[in-house]
């Protein structure tokens, strides 16, 4: 499993290495974290002739919060986020689901950045995002832009990222205080992707709910973002019957197919369960439970 | 032939210099290049934390990172951790509560659990079981790991008190 050849940069600046990025176009690849693209090197689904190291590169690990929204440079590891004393204040659903990825060691390397520009619909930040409505801000050779995290993915390792693109800071609004939101992911092991998982942010005015965003991971051919559910709780005092109601909605769309984590039945009823935990969840917590 | 690149980085304190390919991987380095030999390869698919080494303060899978990005970083393997001829504690504790069978996952337990007791020099032991979970046994049933990290654990704290 040895992977093909490349030459390797290592950039100083976002600068460097967008025009890295412009220089070799389809031939050039981003390196993160590394622990999505090298076992794909190793296999040779992926033979990049360029490396593009951006752990060099300062100015992408950061985490702040700025102009109401947190600020996470794209090189930003899990780890980092697990430590983050300001996330975990301001917004607990990512330090609960970056535990819930991988293991130690890998969460020491991989980024927030790799996660979600990777496309693919095992990993499980694109579907937080969604949930958090964040915002990723792209640079290319052309110059910066943003796109929603809702509108960023098409279909499996098929994203709005350009191929000369770099994804260089998560932009979340900054979630309100008294909001709930959870992550419930299924897993076989410490380690695996999910069998089905799902976020819920909901935010409420008195006891009736204000907001809510309603997620999947891993049951479709990316992260999928049930506007149907949210619909659903909006107005409700989030009961039995509107999580009933919203979960089904989930499992509507929820479109897996058969693998070693399940048959497709099995998968979709799984995502209407951790749909029905994250909204319980979530709303426990937003009522200070 | 790739061109190759030169890195120096520190291997358990030594300075180190190589001329190596883009697409050697840590591992292969350690093994082949400088014949560290006590970082294993078990899965080769970043799953079962055989190949753990420390890199700059982090426990990384090496069968999952280019040498190249060792660059400049200082690295930790099994081999650099007894000193001055005596085992280091975690070390010791393995061997007093038989924390191994036929030691293929041994070299990766002990530095990650290094690092783990760097990072929570008292854990509990549900801490101690997160803490490794990168790190799989086919042998021991994990309960004897746990077991001596917790014996580390103490003695490290016992040496910190009385310094
Ligand atoms: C054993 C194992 C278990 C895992 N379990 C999980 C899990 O449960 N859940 C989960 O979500 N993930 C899991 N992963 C994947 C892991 O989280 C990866 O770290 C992550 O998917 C990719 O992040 P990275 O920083 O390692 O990116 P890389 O592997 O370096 O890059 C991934 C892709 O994104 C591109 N890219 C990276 N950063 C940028 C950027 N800033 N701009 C543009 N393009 C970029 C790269 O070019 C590449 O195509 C697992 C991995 C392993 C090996
Ligand atoms: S050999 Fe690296 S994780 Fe198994
Ligand atoms: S002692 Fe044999 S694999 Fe752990």
């Amino acid at each position: 499993m040895i992977p093909g050849s490349f030459a390797y940069h290592r950039p100083a600046s976002v600068d460097e290495a967008v025009a890295l990025l412009g220089q070799f176009g389809e031939d050039g690849k981003v390196l993160a974290g590394g622990h999505s693209l090298i076992p794909m090197m190793k296999l040779r689904l992926a033979t990049p002739e360029h490396l593009i190291d951006i752990n060099g590169i300062g100015e992408l690990k950061g985490i702040r919060e700025e102009g109401g929204q947190l600020r996470i440079g794209a090189a930003a590891t899990q780890a980092d986020i697990l430590a983050s004393d300001l996330l975990a204040n301001t917004c607990p659903l990512l330090p609960e689901a970056a535990a819930l990825i991988a293991d130690p060691q890998i969460r020491y390397c991989g980024t927030l950045g790799g996660n979600v520009a990777n496309g693919d619909p095992g990993n499980d930040m694109p579907a937080v995002m969604m949930a958090l409505a964040a915002i990723y801000a792209l640079r290319g050779p052309g110059g910066a832009r943003e796109v929603a995290a809702r509108d960023f993915y098409h279909g499996t390792f098929d994203t709005a990222l350009a191929e000369n693109e770099l994804l260089t800071e998560i932009r979340i609004p900054t979630p309100a205080p008294g909001h709930g939101a959870s992550y419930q992911k299924m897993k076989r092991k410490v380690g695996d992707y999910a069998t089905a998982a799902a976020a819920a942010v909901l935010s409420f005015d008195g006891d009736r709910c204000a907001s809510a965003a309603v997620t999947l991971t891993n049951v479709g051919e990316a992260a999928i973002f049930v506007t149907e559910a949210g619909d659903a709780l909006v107005g409700t005092a989030v009961d039995d019957t509107a999580v009933a109601e919203a979960a089904a909605r989930a499992m509507a769309l929820a479109a897996p197919v058969s693998d070693l984590r399940g048959p497709a039945e099995y998968r979709t009823q799984m995502a209407g369960e951790m749909a029905r935990r994250a909204i319980r969840t979530a709303a426990a917590r937003a009522k200070g439970g | 032939m790739a061109e190759k690149t030169k890195i120096s980085l520190t291997v358990n304190g030594n300075a180190v210099e190589a001329e190596i390919e883009p697409r050697t991987l840590l591992i292969h380095f350690l093994r082949e290049h400088l014949n560290l030999t006590g970082a294993h390869i078990g899965c080769e698919t970043s799953h079962c934390g055989a190949c753990t080494v420390d890199l700059d303060g982090r426990s990384v899978k090496s069968c999952t990172v280019f040498a190249v990005q060792a660059n400049g970083g200082e690295l930790l393997t099994v081999e650099g951790m007894a000193a001055g001829g005596e085992l280091h504690p975690l070390q010791q504790a393995f061997v007093d509560q038989h924390g191994l069978q036929c030691g293929y996952c041994t070299p990766g337990m002990l530095v990650r659990a290094y690092r783990l007791l760097q990072e929570t020099p008292n854990p509990t032991d549900d801490e101690i079981r997160w803490g490794l979970s990168g790190n799989l046994c086919r042998c021991t049933g994990y309960q004897n790991i746990v077991k001596a990290v917790r014996q580390a654990a103490d003695e490290l704290g016992q040496k910190e008190a009385a310094e």
